[in-house]
């Protein structure tokens, strides 16, 4: 599985992590270009319905970058977002899929670095796993 | 204040007689209780105004054709003109709870009344038993005596009931009712164990205080534990069936996208799902690049998404009332799913569905200082 290229559907808040995505594009920081960013206004705007879609289709990994605690634009957006992605990881792996697959990270503004370090980490540990069981799964 | 209740006639009678007294003494100005249908074969949930109707109730008529919460709801969430008392089974009760944390039932309107769920049947097999002349009801208060709760011979209860472990209103934290009314481990053709929550009650129902019998104590506990083996057996059942992708895929195999599993639910409350609007129709060309990356794509598509995303937005809330697997018509145990994947998520949260409605449902609120292990590195 040398050739496995993971995809990873990255839900980015709008106010950190989507600009920490952007500086690093700017600031030209490597990272492998293995994700598809979706920007959100907020990370507690994310309805699980969403990740359960991505996984679904087969994405290898999905990545939710928020603020940090206490720093959300709008006041408690991303402890919302962190009661989510508890209920996702329990529902995924009493389903038996992976829930480490399922990331989420608190990336501000201004670490475009850490944003290209996560890619990096991620895409290294979904390599480990290998692809997503339902990316040729056609009976979803 | 707990007591005997005297048994005059019979069990039902002295059920009826003071769900009347309730009415006619203008403690609640409706009962909301499961009458008979004309033809018999059914007991529905029915909103009384009339006592003269209360002939046809069947507070122990063990067939479960709604969820009561959900027509709870009906009569209450946008404003009683009165006050109603409800009689509901224990999965109900729990979900009225659950339901009056979002505002569906309003429970300051409510007279809660339950009683020892003594296991139903489904919809079908209860219309059959009355056909073949069978009494359902006689025989279940005998076995409850003895403290046993077992189907009629030849017939077997719900999935759900018998892996149902708060059947008894008040008990393993579930929400006590105003009045709650014991058949279990007493001798209900005498007497029966009565607890509400407030005294005045007590004495206009004539009731007898007392300290509730060891033989109930001990009845209600080998029920309690004999539902929690089954539900841990059903749980390990699924777990043993559904661990990866292909076996998540057989358990829906047969899913016919009808989404009764969902209208059911009382749980799943919202007036404009997702489901059924018409996000998921996609256009043409989609499902054809689909078909491209994956050789192929189920059609209808979205049966597991449909599922799954229900897991994430109730599963938290799931009482285990079972009317989803009732409903389907493929007979996929999804009541069985949706409990199992609906304990991890609450055990995560310390949360019980129907225990308190002081309680914030677990999307509906958060803690700055839990889950410190999710999003960091
Ligand atoms: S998922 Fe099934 S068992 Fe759970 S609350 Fe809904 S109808 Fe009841
Ligand atoms: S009721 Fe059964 S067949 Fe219908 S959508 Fe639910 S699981 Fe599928």
């Amino acid at each position: 599985m040398t050739d496995f290229e993971p995809r990873i559907v990255a839900f980015l808040c709008n106010w950190c992590t989507y600009t920490a995505s952007d500086l690093a594009g700017t600031s030209r920081i490597q990272y492998p270009p293995n994700v598809r960013i979706i920007r959100l206004m907020c990370s507690g705007q994310l309805d699980p319905i969403y990740v359960a879609k991505a996984v679904l289709e087969g994405a290898d990994g999905v990545l939710i970058g928020g603020c940090h605690p206490g720093d959300c634009h709008y006041q408690s957006g991303n402890y919302k977002a962190r009661r989510r992605v508890a209920i996702i990881h329990q529902v995924l792996e009493q389903l038996g899929f992976d829930p480490d697959r399922v990331w989420l990270r608190w990336i501000s503004a201004s670490e475009g670095q850490y944003f290209a370090d996560t890619v990096t980490e991620m895409v290294a540990a979904l390599k480990e796993k290998g692809p997503s069981p339902f990316r040729r799964q056609w009976s979803v | 204040m707990d007591g005997w209740l005297e048994v005059h006639d019979s069990t039902e009678q002295t059920i009826n007689r003071l769900l009347e007294t309730l009415l006619t003494s203008g403690v609640v100005d409706g009962l909301l209780v499961p009458l008979r249908t004309p033809d018999g074969r059914n007991a529905v949930p029915t909103l009384v105004r009339d006592p003269a109707l209360l002939e046809r109730a069947a507070p122990l008529a063990p067939v479960l054709p709604v969820n009561g919460a959900t027509v709870l709801g009906r009569i209450t969430a946008t404003g009683a003109p009165g006050r109603v008392g409800a009689v509901l089974r224990n999965c109900e009760l729990r979900t009225a709870v659950e339901l009056s944390k979002v505002q569906q039932v309003l429970l300051d309107d409510v007279l809660l009344i339950g009683m020892d769920c003594l296991g139903a049947y489904g919809v079908e097999d209860y219309a059959r038993l009355v056909e073949e002349g069978l009494d359902a009801v006689t025989p279940a208060l005998m076995a409850a005596r003895e403290g046993g709760v077992e189907p009629l011979p030849g017939y077997a209860f719900r999935p759900a009931c018998t892996m149902c472990e708060r059947p008894i209103p008040g008990v393993g934290e579930s929400y006590a009712p105003h009045i709650a009314i014991g058949l279990l481990g007493v001798p209900n053709d005498e007497r029966l164990w009565v607890s509400l929550r407030d005294e005045e009650l007590g004495e206009a129902l004539g009731l007898e205080p007392a300290e509730e019998p060891a033989g109930r104590i001990e009845a209600v506990r080998a029920l309690v534990a004999a539902r929690t083996a089954e539900r841990d057996r059903r749980f390990a059942a699924f777990h043993e069936r559904v661990h990866d992708a292909s076996s998540l895929l057989a358990e829906f195999a047969t899913c016919i996208l009808c989404q009764n599993c969902m209208r059911v639910c009382p749980i799943c409350y919202c007036k404009e799902c997702i489901f059924r609007t018409d996000v998921f129709d996609h256009p043409s060309a989609r499902y054809w690049d689909w078909a491209a990356r994956k050789g192929g794509v189920r059609l209808p598509s979205d049966t597991l998404l449909f599922h799954v995303t229900r897991m994430l937005h109730m599963a938290h809330a799931c009482v285990g009332c079972g009317m989803c697997s009732d409903a389907c018509p493929s007979g996929i145990p999804v009541a069985d799913i949706f409990r199992t994947v609906g304990r991890a998520v609450q055990a995560r949260f310390g949360y019980v569905p129907g225990r308190d409605p002081a309680e914030e449902m677990v999307i509906a609120t958060f803690r700055e200082d839990e889950l410190r292990e999710l999003g960091e590195r």
